[in-house]
């Protein structure tokens, strides 16, 4: 892993360590984020950080959310070409905005959609080359579109994450899952996002400061990294948080994205960032910076 | 107290007894209940392979983790199952719970269970379900008068469907009708994932109810910030851990522990003493309640120096003169001093004026400095 280029998410997912195996081998993760600070940043940082040239990781992407062409622009300003990639079978895409489930009046369960994308998925991997199998990581973006995909049937999509959690143990790859917690916030028991907190190993959530709003913070990640028992060994419980700032880049150039503890960027609006987190008397000065691009 | 648990479930029912039953739930607040689960089927297996439970085997019904997964814990735990396993079986809904990848066109996706595990691909169907539980655990301990355990990992309500009522009552129909082979049962559930009715049916039925509760209860739900961080910190790594024993005359008892999740595994600590409980219910500094009260809770200096200067009824005692100690004796000598002191000292001492009263220390007597209550023997 060049970590030179690590920043805190990075080391809070425990991605600092040696590259092979994989760190998140075996593991679920799950974002949770709300309207007030998107954490789909998070899932471009995970897919760029799998198809690091020093990894062997293979993609299988589940969007439900947008277009391969919104991820090929964000993460070609990232400094990661997808279209180079899904050539060379790292990165293979599963378009899902145009699935929908067939209805119960029309004679089908709706699970019936989701058993043929788990189907779609699990023949992805079983046609892999042997020396890939075992470095699949399956993200999807995200679970509330699956749900509506499934009319509304929270009962399909969990039954559908407990096949691919499944996967997990079978085929020991990770499993990644964007989910916007707000949307549950009105119900009692919100069944299907605290199942995934169940499920998950790594729960990061992206949420405003608990102040308020601020110009140069954007928000807050917490990381909880619950300790697992795994081949690697058990690692213990660990709980990261800092905060962020997203960069719109509107101009095709790379930059610096990882900063750590203050020291490690060269770009300006970083010492501004950390200064003015000194200024108001932040608890961490670390602040994790992460370009974030909008429109390319 | 886990461990009390443990004996419990390893020492089974009486003859004609239900079987003694545990339930393990905890919270999104402090999800350490695998964890605990985890512990108490390690000392079960345990227990098993020594040959001091009463159960000679072990059905894992595995809804949340695969059979891989207990193998390698057990192992991990120094149980190799790999090699002996005739004593433990996993029942398997966790691979294809619904069937799903027996709907699959391509057949050559296949796969194979394995010696010590058997696949489940209908979860939904829980008669069937059940039976199998207990088929493979007749196949585990023969025709004889052995028994064996159960070790359910996970509720299954949500996860696949299921609508509470009709899987309580399965449930109660498979509670009641459990052959008397069964010498102990235990499972987990995650409380917030249902409806208390749910919850409460299951700890009725349960003779032990051990739950996981976070450390601090005020730090979750909370939007993360500097004050809550540290709690919430704490919450993953520690909890509190109660346990609700229904005894066999229907006396409830609870108990509590702390439990510290480490790199180890799951660690058990005793909570304060029942004295210091009290204190710190009486006196949370925190909310600095004692100003609040109407009534002082302590003595001050001053009080405290007022009551040394107090002689006790016998502190004359010691004074230059032998201390009397009645023995229940009587020996010569002592009837000697004893006529003494009832010729000499036991005459009131009409020129002081005052009335005195004599005492002679017993030997079952408190010293004079003891803290302890005198009456605290009697059975009021």
């Amino acid at each position: 892993m060049e970590n030179q280029n690590l920043n805190l998410l990075d080391r809070a997912l425990g991605l600092d360590g040696p590259s092979e195996p994989w760190p998140l081998s075996g593991r679920v993760v799950l974002i949770e984020d709300c309207v007030e600070t998107s954490g789909s940043f998070v899932l471009h940082q995970l897919v760029k950080r799998s198809l690091s040239p020093t990894s062997s990781n293979v993609i299988i992407f589940v969007a439900f959310a947008n277009p391969f062409s919104h991820y090929d622009r964000i993460l070609r300003k990232l400094g990661c070409n997808l279209v180079t990639q899904r050539d060379n079978k790292r990165f293979i895409f599963f378009d899902m905005l145009m699935l929908r489930c067939p209805d119960v009046d029309e004679g089908k369960s709706s699970e019936g959609g989701l058993v043929l994308l788990y189907e779609k998925i699990l023949k992805t991997i079983c046609g892999l080359p042997g020396d890939k199998k075992d470095y699949v990581t399956i993200m999807i973006d995200d679970i509330s579109l699956v749900e509506v995909a499934a009319n509304g049937g929270s009962d399909y999509v969990l039954d559908f994450l407990h096949y691919c959690h499944a996967l997990t143990s079978e085929f020991d790859c990770s499993l990644i899952t964007l989910n916007h917690e707000d949307i549950y916030s009105s119900m009692e028991r919100p069944t299907l996002i605290l199942q995934m907190e169940y499920l998950a190993d790594i729960l990061i959530k992206a949420e405003p400061l608990s102040t308020g709003l601020a110009t140069d913070v954007h928000g807050q990640l917490t990381v909880l990294n619950k300790g697992t028992s795994h081949r690697l060994g058990r690692s213990g419980n660990k709980i990261h948080n800092f905060h962020y700032k997203l960069y719109v880049v509107l101009w095709r150039k790379k930059l610096v994205i990882s900063i750590d503890k203050g020291y490690s960027s060269e770009k300006r609006s970083f010492r501004r960032t950390y200064h003015v987190n000194g200024r108001l008397g932040f608890w961490n000065l670390n602040t994790l910076c992460v370009t974030h691009l909008l429109n390319g | 107290m886990a461990d009390t648990i443990c004996r419990t479930l390893r020492d089974g029912g009486l003859e004609g007894e239900h079987a003694p039953a545990l339930t393990i739930k905890d919270s999104k607040a402090s999800p350490f209940g695998f964890d605990v689960f985890n512990y108490v089927l390690t000392q079960l297996s345990n227990y098993i392979l020594a040959g001091k439970s009463q159960s000679r085997g072990l059905v894992v019904v595995a809804y949340s983790r695969s059979p891989s997964f207990y193998v390698d814990l057990l192992k991990r735990r120094g149980i190799d199952i790999a090699s002996s396993h005739d004593w433990i079986h996993i029942l398997d809904c966790y691979t294809d719970p619904l069937g799903w990848k027996n709907w699959l066109i391509d057949k050559d996706i296949s796969q194979e269970a394995s010696s010590l595990s058997s696949f489940c691909q209908d979860v939904r169907n829980l008669d069937k379900l059940y039976s199998l539980i207990i088929e493979q655990g007749k196949g585990l301990i023969g025709q004889g008068k052995d028994r064996f355990s159960i070790a359910i990992d996970s509720d299954v309500v949500q996860k696949f469907g299921f609508k509470v009522n009709p899987l309580l009552r399965s449930f109660i129909f498979f509670w009641w009708n459990l052959p008397d082979q069964v010498s102990s049962i235990f499972w987990l559930l995650h409380s917030d994932l249902h409806e208390i009715k749910f919850t409460s049916v299951l700890e009725y039925l349960s003779s032990m109810v051990a739950s996981v509760e976070p450390f601090n209860q005020a730090a979750f739900g909370q939007r993360v910030d500097l004050e809550n961080l540290s709690m919430l910190e704490q919450n993953f790594r520690k909890g509190k851990f109660h346990v609700r024993f229904k005894r066999r005359n229907g006396r409830v008892r609870v108990m509590c522990e702390e439990i510290l999740v480490e790199l180890a595994g799951i660690k058990f600590t005793p909570v304060l003493s029942e004295d210091e409980i009290i204190n710190q219910r009486l006196l949370p500094k925190r909310y600095g309640f004692v100003q609040q009260v109407q009534f002082n809770l302590q003595l001050s200096e001053e009080e405290r120096n007022e009551r040394a200067k107090v002689v006790l009824p016998f502190e004359h005692q010691g004074n230059g003169k032998p201390i009397q100690i009645y023995d229940g004796r009587r020996s010569l000598g002592e009837n000697k001093e004893e006529a003494l002191v009832s010729t000499g000292k036991l005459q009131p001492d009409e020129d002081s004026g005052k009335g005195q009263i004599i005492y002679f220390r017993d030997s079952d007597d408190e010293m004079p400095d003891s803290d302890e209550d005198p009456d605290d023997d009697l059975d009021i």
